[in-house]
């Protein structure tokens, strides 16, 4: 049964299995391959996207739950005015290695902005501890999002 | 001769090499596969040579007309930084235009691309900037040579007189300036066999801490990795391998699986079923609803304890001896001698971006897609799986989404094409993360035996005996050969530890596990070696009533650079300063990867065992930093690397299979476990050193000698164990 998504920004309809994750929506229906698959179990985040918003691991979720509730992903995160702040401050502080964490992380950190606009360090540690960077950007991710709370509103890459 | 000499590839030859028809396939390819980054093209989908433009002196340069300059790279990016580092050293010597240079993967050719240390063209051992700095520069500077030589030619001025600077060359005397474009189709004479360098106080692009061009790309997903990888046409699948070491598939029952929607075709081979579906949900769904017995074969008994008991049985005999200074034998048997064993266990990479592949087979060509750190073994591996000669395999490599030496086998490209032969069509292949944690190839579990005696407070004999499985044996057999069945990169860092020591033995025991296959894992045998060499030193010290760090201090004397390192982590980590209840500081060094390193861990372990780090601060002596800071970036994940072994890294084995599936029970070290790091670069004009495995080799001795400081136990067995630190079992 077709069912609509609303994608950054765009309504598409998908024909796919009713306990079909989003992730694998995302990627290989829609061809949207920013979105990564790490471990399909929600233990490495590298699947998040925002749903309204909100941080959620697409790994697990069923793309038929989502229903008329906004779906963001990577590609379309700079077009938020946090999105755009933390791409720029991932570039400033050079915080991506292999990257293939980093879409998660930049959608978690976008996330985290959005809810609590000056974190401290436990507010980091609380929402980025579900994403996991095999090659260690951790300090620099800390780094990049004080960084990001600090830009002035407004600046785009 | 060199591998730059020999470069130059005609069209011609490209034509002969069967390069040719991935130009025909490259026109499939979505042009957004292209990413324009900093205004230089990372092209992650094509993997094949640029059309030659009008100038194309050697296999890493073509320039166009107009003035597009294509640095061709024969080391894959992988996280290190290296698609910034090797073209500023090209860039650096051609005087290119920074802003208007565009990078291509190599494609699979051993000849022009090989790793002229490695001598395979394979990207590991912290050999891409050491060994290709030399070559690529000389290689850049003829290149230019000849720009110069035609602009000269052309302005009839002597070359001399001419200068060049981002893309021009320039003869100020006249004030005429010709672009390299404008250069590109008359520059075609025989370039100068020794062309001069430019001295290191002339560099403009070395040495300073330029943005990288990979990442802009890696913040918005466009990035194509090879699991990213999408076709007309292509189905999707995933398989589960005979989770037994060696073992069968003995029966499947696919009636269920083939009632999952969008599964297409399930494919039984003798020790791998996969299920071919419309997407990876419809593949993964239907491989587990598939009820596969498995035979377990012949490793059905093979457990980690009986790994360990076997590997220190070995242990126990006599090694071959890897090196040998005055008479350690005589030393040992005159003093009083001190003994302890360190072992290390087996581990998997756990890349974050899981195994994949995706093949196009036909009965007369096989295109593959996937990240690889040895492009040409994956074409020649391919070529023979598929029956097909070698120019009839297209490889097209992409950006790697995390490598640590997983992606130095060809092994998921294997299974994928043997998948393939059965399928219709281009397939991508899959691995799920469990499947990646349970068919790795692990880093070996090794047994270090040490023993030395101590005169005047400092060693006096030293015996190391390392005993583990060979890797260099199976992957570089040559190697293994030459040196008489040494393995290089087994005794690395042990045989040239940096203290002086006037007698000193280490020898070698190859051990292969039963059942586990082993591979190359970020670190290599540095990893064990220097986790051994400088535990043991700890406990030296303690026994010697002497300071960690003073008690290196005084046997560094051949070694200058490393004890600057030492001196300034020591000072800047605050060495020796009070430090609360159960805090400890812990000290490591290491020359690896032709790299001085030092490194100091605070960390404090609780009642429970449980080991908090607090700080790892780091000083490095890596000669000429090419991108210095890739390079402080390298230490600060390499550590993060080396502390996740260190504090939850280890596969166990049960029933001739991996105990271990995911993050779960894999773990990985998260934001809230990792302790700030300092890195702290020490000027240097010596040649560069390697630097991407040198965090992963530094961090363990540092921790573990810092809990020894805080505890008083001398942990000697990786990863550190709870429960001996809370009390509760016996180190």
């Amino acid at each position: 049964m077709p069912f609509e998504l609303h994608i950054n920004g765009e309504a598409r309809t998908v024909d796919v299995p009713p306990d079909m994750p989003l992730l694998w929506v995302l990627r290989d229906v829609l061809g949207l391959t920013g979105t990564k698959f790490g471990c399909g179990v929600a233990l490495c985040g590298a699947c998040t996207v925002h749903i309204d918003g909100k941080p959620v691991r697409s790994c697990l979720l069923p793309a038929s739950a989502v229903g008329n509730r906004a779906v963001t992903t990577i590609e379309a995160i700079g077009a938020t005015a946090i999105g755009a702040k933390v791409q720029k401050a991932w570039l400033d502080i050079e915080v991506i290695q292999c990257g293939y964490c980093q879409s998660g992380q930049i959608m978690s950190a976008a996330a985290l902005l959005a809810a609590t606009p000056n974190p401290d360090d436990s507010d980091i540690d609380a929402a980025m501890s579900g994403n996991i960077c095999r090659c260690g950007t951790y300090v620099r991710i800390r780094e990049a999002i004080k960084r990001a709370a600090k830009a002035p509103a407004g600046e785009h890459i | 001769m060199s591998a730059v000499a020999e470069l130059a590839p005609s069209r011609r030859a490209l034509l002969a090499s069967g390069l040719a028809g991935s130009f025909v396939f490259a026109f499939h390819v979505p042009v957004a596969g292209a990413a324009i980054v900093n205004g230089a093209v990372v092209n992650d989908i094509e993997g094949v040579l640029p059309e030659p433009g009008p100038f194309a002196p050697n296999a890493f340069i073509r320039i166009d007309t107009m003035g597009k300059t294509t640095l061709v790279m024969p080391q894959v990016e992988m996280g290190q930084g290296v698609y910034t580092s090797i073209p500023m050293i090209l860039a650096e010597e051609l005087d290119a235009d920074w802003n208007s240079i565009a990078l291509e993967h190599a494609p699979p050719n051993e000849k022009l691309y090989a790793n002229p240390v490695l001598t395979v063209q394979a990207t590991g051992n912290s050999n891409s900037v050491r060994a290709f700095w030399m070559p690529l520069r000389k290689a850049a500077a003829q290149s230019r040579a000849l720009l110069v030589a035609a602009a000269a030619k052309q302005w009839n001025v002597d070359p001399d007189t001419c200068t060049t600077d981002s893309g021009k060359v320039i003869h100020n005397a006249s004030n005429r300036v010709l672009t390299y474009g404008e250069l590109a189709s008359s520059a075609n004479g025989t370039p100068p066999a020794n062309p001069p360098l430019k001295q290191p106080k002339d560099f403009r692009l070395i040495g300073k801490p330029l943005k990288r061009l990979d990442t802009p790309t890696k913040t918005n997903g466009r990035t194509i990795y090879g699991i990213d990888v999408m076709l007309p046409g292509m189905k999707f699948a995933t398989h589960a391998a005979c989770p037994h070491f060696g073992g069968k598939v003995a029966h499947v029952d696919d009636s269920a699986a083939k009632k999952i929607p969008g599964v297409q075709q399930i494919v039984v081979l003798d020790d791998l079923v996969a299920v071919i579906g419309d997407h990876m949900w419809a593949a993964k769904s239907g491989l587990d609803a598939l009820r596969i017995e498995w035979d377990p074969g012949p490793n059905g008994h093979v457990d980690s304890a009986l790994i360990r008991a076997d590997i220190m049985k070995a242990s126990e005999q006599n090694g071959l001896v890897a090196k040998k200074i005055g008479n350690a034998h005589k030393a040992l048997a005159q003093g009083d001698t001190f003994e302890a064993h360190y072992e290390m266990p087996f581990l998997a990479h756990a890349t974050m971006e899981p195994m994949n592949c995706t093949v196009h087979l036909t009965k007369d060509s096989c295109e593959i897609w996937t990240g690889t750190q040895i492009v040409a073994r994956v074409q020649t591996t391919a070529a023979a799986t598929a029956g097909l000669p070698l120019e009839k395999v297209i490889v097209h490599n992409h950006i790697i989404g995390g490598g640590f030496g997983r992606r130095l086998e060809p092994d998921m490209v294997v299974k994928a094409v043997r998948v393939a032969k059965h399928v219709d069509g281009p397939v991508k292949i899959v691995w799920t993360r469990e499947e990646d944690i349970q068919h790795d190839l692990y880093r070996p579990l090794y047994y270090d035996r040490l023993t030395a005696t101590l005169k005047d407070g400092r060693i006096d004999g030293w015996h190391h005996r390392i005993t583990g499985s060979s890797v260099v044996a199976r992957w570089l057999p040559p190697a293994f050969k030459a040196f008489h069945g040494i393995d290089f990169d087994e005794i690395d860092s042990a045989v040239d530890m940096p203290y002086a020591i006037p007698n000193f033995i280490v020898e070698m025991v190859r051990r292969e596990p039963p059942a586990v296959p082993t591979g190359f894992w970020r670190g290599v045998g540095p990893n064990n070696n220097v986790f051994a060499i400088e535990s043991f030193i700890d406990e030296l010290a303690r026994k010697a009533g002497k300071d960690p760090v003073e008690f290196r201090r005084s046997m560094l004397t051949k070694t200058p650079r490393l004890l600057a390192a030492l001196d300034l982590a020591a000072e800047k980590s605050g060495w020796g300063t009070p430090l609360p209840p159960r805090q400890g500081r812990g000290v490591s060094v290491q020359v690896s990867f032709a790299s001085f390193i030092a490194t100091v861990a605070h960390v404090e372990v609780d009642e429970g065992g449980d080991v908090k780090l607090h700080r790892l601060t780091t000083a490095v002596d890596t000669g000429i930093a090419v991108n210095p800071d890739t390079i402080v970036a390298q230490l600060q994940g390499g550590m993060i690397f080396g502390a996740t072994a260190a504090l939850h890294g280890e596969i166990t084995i049960k029933q001739g299979r991996v105990e271990q599936s995911n993050f779960n029970d894999y773990r990985m070290l998260r934001i809230d476990e990792a302790p700030a790091i300092d890195v702290h670069l020490i000027k240097s004009g010596e040649a560069p050193g390697g630097i991407g495995e040198t965090g992963a080799t530094t961090a363990p001795p540092a921790i573990r000698n810092a809990i020894y400081a805080a505890t008083g136990i001398p942990l000697r067995r990786m990863p550190v164990d709870r429960e001996v630190l809370a009390g509760r079992k016996q180190p």
